[in-house]
């Protein structure tokens, strides 16, 4: 048992190295950063870190961000749930071929969409606002919510509903009361999905939006080209975008690996 | 057993529009621009099916496709097998659990350009911790932007630290579901290491071993951001993977007409590969 655990540390070494650097670099001056290399920070700062919490141009980066992905996440799930009901339960015309369609949304690469992504949301008069990009990001955030809530759906049993009907619930109570909490983990998981994706998407939302409504990872484009390559404080927003990430991971920590062994293809 | 019911439709009628006023309109915008030649102001000019026969024929399209097959190829050859063993050896219950997989998800919520990023500054040759350990304690000449292998090497090694976790998390997940009784059962009847993973614990990762397979597939061949950032597609074009390209016709040169016609080409191959890997892996549970 001893030597097995060799493996999964040596791998999670693997992946907090790059991420060890990205938080290093944070705490250096960009000075100190071109000047040569060094394991620690030699000359510890948190001025990379002031410059983001005061400049509103950095900070409304994170707050639109966590404001289209949340919206997204909402959406998605909501309208996934009746949806995903409707598969695990009854057949009807098309049930299975619907259910295709769906999933080749997510085969679409994001560089084909993005050009006429930006005339629909412009013709419609949403360009520059959170819901474009919550929107537009139904496109894949939905196919996958419905497939991972409707696999946990098949693993409750249909004598739950049965019962319910008889004992007098009508659908929308028996629904909201009995079913939901029957599944809350799947409601977790497909949420946790929807979070994710969205949060890390940045060619549409980058696309969707102008001003008002512009992601943090497309602020840490422009800013590091406009002011030459100021790479520490580059690294101090990247290493700020992975926190909301870790926030919600924590969350579903239990429930992330049984999710997916109820999930079917 | 499901019953009929065709009012089931009502409860789907929100995703279908939602999704179908994302996917329909602007994939109809798409074919529009593949059949038509524009030299601005808006003005459109029926091009029939030119485009389709220019892209299919052209040097440029095959050398991107190329670089994506080697690319995908690179990425399920050395994930798949890696993401199962890892998920293998990892505990099954206790403490160490919950913090093994929220590390290694951690990857997974990283926006995609700052991925790209935290490559660019983890291996620059001079002052990034990979490329300094490289060049100078090893004595390894590496550097990215002058030599397309180290360029190949970093992104394949980039994305392997990026979506290897998806692949443990999934077979995992397949694991923790065998029963004790399976293992026992195994152990007396004297059962090697091997026969145990062939006829126990692989059957039972079948399914999100599925799953794993198909999202790494679309998601790889798809892939746009993290590469670009982090190569821009160079040295030269050694690293332009087909999403590069496209966006390069699409966006840098504004020839719209190629490029839609391009990414229809793109779609149907994406689409093709996914459905080949699911009847290949699907095949057997309809027997």
């Amino acid at each position: 048992m001893q030597k097995r655990s060799i493996v999964p540390i040596v791998y999670i070494l693997f992946l907090m190295l790059p991420i060890y650097w990205l938080v290093a670099m944070s705490f250096k001056t960009t000075n100190e950063i071109l000047s040569g290399f060094s394991l620690f920070p030699q000359t510890f700062t948190l001025e990379n870190y002031r410059v983001i919490f005061t400049d509103p141009s950095w900070y409304w980066g994170y707050i639109n961000s966590i404001l289209y992905v949340s919206i997204n996440t909402v959406i998605s799930v909501a309208v996934a749930l009746p949806a995903a009901y409707a598969f695990s339960r009854y057949r009807f015309l098309g049930d299975k071929q619907l259910f295709f369609w769906l999933l080749t949304n997510r085969m679409a690469p994001a560089a084909v969409f993005a050009l006429p992504f930006f005339q629909l949301y412009s013709a419609v008069g949403l360009f520059d606002t959170h819901l474009a990009v919550a929107l537009a990001h139904c496109l894949f955030n939905i196919p996958l919510a419905v497939w991972i809530l409707e696999g946990f759906m098949g693993g409750v049993p249909k004598e739950l509903d049965e019962t319910a009907y008889v004992d007098g619930y009508s659908f929308p109570r028996f629904f909201v009361s009995i079913f939901l909490p029957a599944i809350k983990a799947g409601v977790g998981v497909a949420a946790f999905f929807c979070f994710m994706f969205s949060w890390v998407e940045l060619l549409l939302a980058k696309t969707l939006t102008a001003v008002e409504a512009k992601p943090i990872a497309a602020t840490m484009t422009k800013t590091a080209s406009s002011a030459g390559y100021e790479l520490g404080l580059l690294a101090a927003a990247g290493t700020l975008t992975i926190i909301p990430g870790a926030i919600v991971i924590y969350f579903v920590r239990n429930y992330i690996a049984k999710g997916f062994a109820m999930g079917r293809v | 057993m499901k019953t009929e019911n065709q009012k089931a439709w009502f409860f789907v009628l929100p995703v279908l529009l939602l999704v179908a006023f994302n996917a329909l309109i602007p994939m109809m915008t798409v074919v529009n621009y593949s059949v038509q030649e524009t030299f601005g102001d808006n003005v459109f000019f029926w091009q029939g099916l030119d485009w389709f026969q220019q892209i299919l024929r052209s040097d440029r399209f095959h050398a991107a496709l190329g670089r994506q097959f080697l690319f995908t190829f690179l990425i399920l050859i050395i994930e798949v097998p890696l993401g199962i063993a890892i998920a293998l050896s990892m505990p099954r219950k206790g403490f160490w659990v919950p913090v093994c997989l929220v590390l290694m998800a951690l990857p997974m919520l990283i926006p995609w350009n700052v991925v790209g990023a935290m490559w660019n500054i983890f291996t620059l040759p001079d002052i990034g911790l990979l490329g300094y350990f490289l060049n100078h304690t090893l004595g390894i000449n590496y550097d990215m932007t002058q030599d397309p292998i180290a360029a190949w090497v970093t992104i394949v090694t980039m994305d392997v630290w990026h979506w290897t976790s998806l692949v443990v998390l999934l077979s995992y997940a397949g694991l923790v579901s065998i029963p004790d009784a399976y293992y026992q059962a195994a152990k007396i009847d004297g059962a090697s290491n091997w026969s145990v993973f062939r006829y126990i614990q692989l059957p039972k990762m079948k399914t999100v071993l599925t799953i794993a397979i198909l999202l790494r597939f679309m998601d790889s061949f798809n892939i746009y951001t993290e590469p670009f950032v982090l190569t821009g597609g160079g040295p030269g074009n050694s690293t332009t993977l087909l999403s590069i390209d496209l966006v390069k016709i699409a966006l840098g040169q504004f020839d719209l007409g190629p490029a839609a016609a391009m990414s229809l080409i793109y779609f149907a191959i994406t689409l093709l590969v996914s459905w080949l890997f699911y009847t290949l892996m699907t095949k057997d549970d309809q027997n």
